[in-house]
């Protein structure tokens, strides 16, 4: 019997079920209350500088069908690429939002600031994204993924270079409808699938 | 939070088999529901290695309690009572300390509060089901609750749930971020129930089972279970300056 490793191994993951609302979005789950205050509501306070935006979608499934009840969770820095905490972060910027498939249409609006540009390990400049991690019954651990913006310059993106079926990008990328709103659809699987992460 | 996250270390890239396969057919709705492509792996980031945090000020007086929280201390709620416990860890088995920690779950006779549960089992008018807190600078948490009832769901045949919790837990980095599921110690319908069977290694479906802990128990109010959980962790940023190989 060799050594030992004192590492320990990472919990596994199990699905969020058709409940999860109950315990992340009270309000949504019908029990309003629940909590005097609901985290991840969302990501910004009034005066947050930048360009406020929407972004609308549903998350598909392999037939084609909107989820009822999928149930996400957003990341990002600010309007100038700083992330909540760090010096000279916005601080009408939280970054975080939880939102929810609307149980009776499926479809999703997260409302936030653009974010800026952020800096990789590498060096390299990552183009603004916002982070997005999907739960929902069906789902046995949490798939992550990323919101790029079709109105920037996306070309020298680490990560979206790094996919090498590169008809595979624009599945990141939200299409802008309007001014200040995107639409941005998950399709878990089968044609159009979403690249997810392992990051 | 250092301003300067490069010198926070990446997050130790996750042990997929660690985890269940996204696609299990005994599990139905995963059939649809799972991705057919591989994932894309790459190191992480500042948007993985940064995440958000939670202070007590979001907290309220019951938010722990859930024999209590649903009436805010008026009446409790009807079931065992149980004080489940435990730490929130890293990989390199160090505590997770100020991370936030929720829970929900069903009432004594496996029925949720949500208007899409249409189970037969009577709601309890003093449980709401849901419950958060945050960890103690040595990652600690508590929770004083009800143990859950089994419930049937429509799946196979015959399917029921195993009596569980579901616990969501943040940690520091938005890459740690984890759902899962604590099941009691002895329950016979946990090695039946396709959801806990879409872990494949039975060594680690076992850590999600909460062993009865007489010690934490108190005599004559609650019995008591310790659940404890391991997050990712970062590597050692040592060496980082140095070329891959060098």
């Amino acid at each position: 019997m060799v050594q030992k490793l004192d590492t320990l191994i990472e919990t596994p993951s199990q699905t969020a079920g058709p409940y999860v609302h109950i315990g992340c979005m009270p309000t949504y789950a019908g029990n309003a209350g629940a909590y005097d205050l609901e985290i991840g509501e969302s990501p910004i306070a009034d005066g947050a500088q930048g360009e406020v935006i929407e972004i609308t979608g549903e998350v598909i499934d392999g037939t084609g069908w909107a989820l009822r009840d999928a149930m996400m969770e957003s990341w990002q820095p600010d309007a100038a690429g700083k992330f909540p905490g760090q010096a000279g972060a916005d601080p009408k910027v939280s970054g975080y939002c939880r939102f929810a498939a609307d149980s009776e249409t499926g479809k999703f609006t997260l409302r936030t600031v653009k974010p800026g540009a952020v800096q990789a390990r590498s060096g390299a400049m990552q183009a603004p994204h916002i982070s997005v991690w999907v739960v929902a019954r069906g789902i046995n651990i949490g798939l992550q993924t990323r919101i790029y913006f079709e109105d920037e310059d996306n070309s020298a993106d680490p990560l979206l270079n790094r996919i090498e079926q590169q008809n595979r990008v624009q599945t990141l990328i939200a299409k802008k409808t309007a001014e200040g709103k995107y639409t941005f659809n998950i399709v878990l699987q089968g044609d159009n699938e979403t690249v997810f992460l392992d990051i | 939070m250092s301003d300067r996250i490069q010198d926070r270390g990446p997050l130790i890239p996750r042990n997929r088999a660690a985890h269940p396969p996204a696609y299990d057919i005994d599990y139905k709705t995963s059939v649809p529901r799972s991705p057919r492509w591989s994932l894309l792996s790459l190191e992480s980031g500042p948007s993985e290695e940064t995440g958000p945090t939670f202070g007590h000020e979001i907290l309220g007086e019951w938010d722990n309690n859930l024999i209590m929280n649903w009436t805010r201390g008026k009446a409790p709620a009807v079931g065992e009572r149980i004080l489940v416990h435990g730490r929130v860890l890293d990989e390199n088995a160090r505590p997770v300390p100020h991370t936030l920690v929720e829970i929900w779950q069903a009432n004594a006779g496996g029925r949720y509060r949500h208007k899409k549960d249409s189970y037969f089992a009577p709601l309890d008018p003093n449980f709401g089901g849901c419950g958060r807190t945050i960890t103690d600078e040595n990652g600690y948490y508590e929770f004083l609750t009800i143990r859950p009832g089994a419930y049937p769901w429509p799946n196979r045949g015959n399917d029921w749930r195993p009596m569980h919790i579901h616990f969501s837990i943040f940690g520091h980095a938005f890459g740690q971020r984890l759902i899962s599921q604590m099941y009691f110690e002895g329950d016979p319908l946990i090695y039946r129930c396709p959801i806990a069977a879409t872990i494949k290694d039975r060594g680690q479906l076992d850590t999600l089972v909460a062993p009865l802990d007489m010690a934490k128990a108190r005599p004559m109010d609650f019995l008591a279970y310790k659940f404890d959980i391991v997050l990712r962790g970062r590597r050692q940023t040592m060496f980082e300056n140095k070329l891959e190989g060098m």
